[in-house]
């Protein structure tokens, strides 16, 4: 399943280096296509906000911690992992795969929230 | 809270414990000291003021200290210092009348689990007059590793992730780790493994002995909904329902609480570091910001004593003001 994320992030970066080579030989309609989707959720008080997003296959969410002691983000089927994320910490990912992707707080793991991907 | 509640209004019929009276007077206490003393599970208190009719300690008494939740490395608003209360931390274990025969540091040695912030508290800790510290990890000193930096620091001679006992002067010492492998959804964990080493390790033992164990996150249910708990603690506890003095030393809530069950004291530790808020009365817990003239009232020490054959620890809080 961790393979599918990074062949996400592959399949991203290989689709904008061909929006940019359409760029540099003047195509306008390379600037046709939608830009990739992003969406944000925020850590404050101990709680994952919004704690359920729904999203498009291919999003990327970035989780910014808020608080004033640290999280992280952690799938619970090991999908996606961070790194301790300090205050103002963030953290991305890109779902490329439909499915419902629940995750939670290593640290406090009463904290959790759900991703769903269509 | 419920149970906590029920504590409040414990009754003792020795005429010099704890009634719903004598509660009181230990929350007028709150922030200058308080004493305790568990026997025949039974928790008697006094202030630190009386504590001279309790007359002399007897030869052959252990003396330890608990800190807690140093959480080097923090730097934000509720305590830019944290350097500095646990130097005051030190001060404060250095001038007990009763000079400690060692610490125990239940967990939050560092706040991000970086190499730095141990070999700062272990500095600070060097200048204590009790020269042996006994630790257990909070989850804090083991981030993003599962544990494996605090292991090769700490771990000398333990088991596991880090559990481990010990035996000095009767008393029979258990570190366990609960801080690792946690669930979605669910409290502190110790799992099936360091379970079944504590049920053996307990086995050998006579019902007398008194136990002490400690552990990062409290083993009884303080405040669930902020995973404040342990889920298998009722599991480590059935172990030791056969001993008569049981006390249970835990940190990570940075604050004093006490509670009797049966032959078990419950005890947590305040922090050196930051309080956090009273369970439930915040959104959320998290280091919570006092007036900076008041910080060092609610930061602390805890001063434990065993007294041969009396079969009693008492355990004394004392503020860094």
């Amino acid at each position: 399943m961790r393979r599918s994320v990074s062949t996400g992030a592959l399949l991203a970066a290989l689709g904008l280096g061909i929006a940019g080579l359409g760029a540099s030989v003047g195509n306008a309609t390379a600037s046709a296509q939608p830009p990739p989707a992003t969406m944000e959720i925020k850590i404050d008080n101990f709680t994952f906000a919004p704690p359920e997003l729904t999203v498009k296959a291919g999003t990327t969410i970035t989780w910014t911690n808020r608080d004033d002691i640290p999280h992280t983000v952690v799938s619970t089927d090991k999908v996606f992992k961070s790194k301790v994320l300090d205050t103002d910490g963030k953290f991305s990912s890109t779902f490329s795969t439909p499915g419902t992707f629940v995750y939670f707080c290593s640290i406090h793991p009463k904290m959790t929230g759900k991703v769903v991907v269509q | 809270m419920s149970e906590k509640k029920k504590d409040e209004l414990l009754h003792d019929h020795n005429d010099d414990g704890v009634d719903r009276r004598g509660f009181l007077k230990c929350m007028a206490w709150a922030g200058t000291g308080a004493f305790f003393v568990m026997q025949g599970g039974v928790l008697k208190s006094y202030s630190l003021s009386k504590m001279p009719r309790l007359g002399p300690r007897s030869a052959g008494e252990l003396s330890f200290v608990q800190i807690s939740d140093s959480h080097m490395g923090f730097n934000k608003a509720a305590n830019p210092d944290v350097v500095g209360t646990l130097k005051a931390a030190v001060d404060k274990i250095n001038g007990l009348p009763t000079p400690p025969e060692f610490m125990l540091h239940t967990g939050d040695i560092s706040h991000l689990s970086k190499p730095e912030e141990f070999d700062t508290v272990d500095q600070i800790l060097k200048s204590a007059s009790a020269k042996t510290v006994f630790f257990v990890p909070g989850e804090h000193d083991v981030l993003d590793d599962e544990g494996k930096a605090y292991l090769e620091r700490y771990g000398k001679g333990t088991k596991g992730a880090g559990w481990y006992s010990f035996d000095t002067k009767g008393v029979h010492f258990i570190g366990l780790v609960n801080v690792l492998n946690l669930k979605a959804g669910g409290l502190g964990t110790l799992g099936g493994e360091q379970l079944e080493w504590m049920k053996d390790d307990v086995k050998r033992l006579t019902h007398s002995t008194p136990i002490v164990v400690f552990a990062h996150i409290p083993l009884w249910s303080v405040y669930p909904e902020w995973g404040w708990g342990t889920e298998d603690s009722a599991q480590a506890l059935s172990y030791l329902k056969k001993f008569g003095s049981v006390t249970v030393l835990n940190g990570h809530i940075h604050q004093t609480l006490q509670k009797v069950e049966g032959n078990v004291t419950f005890h947590t530790a305040a922090s050196t570091a930051f309080p956090q808020p009273r369970p439930g009365t915040a959104d959320s817990p998290g280091p919570m910001q006092v007036p900076a003239d008041q910080l060092k009232s609610i930061l602390g020490i805890t001063d434990v004593t065993y007294v041969r054959g009396k079969h009693a620890l008492a355990v004394v809080d004392s503020s860094l003001a």
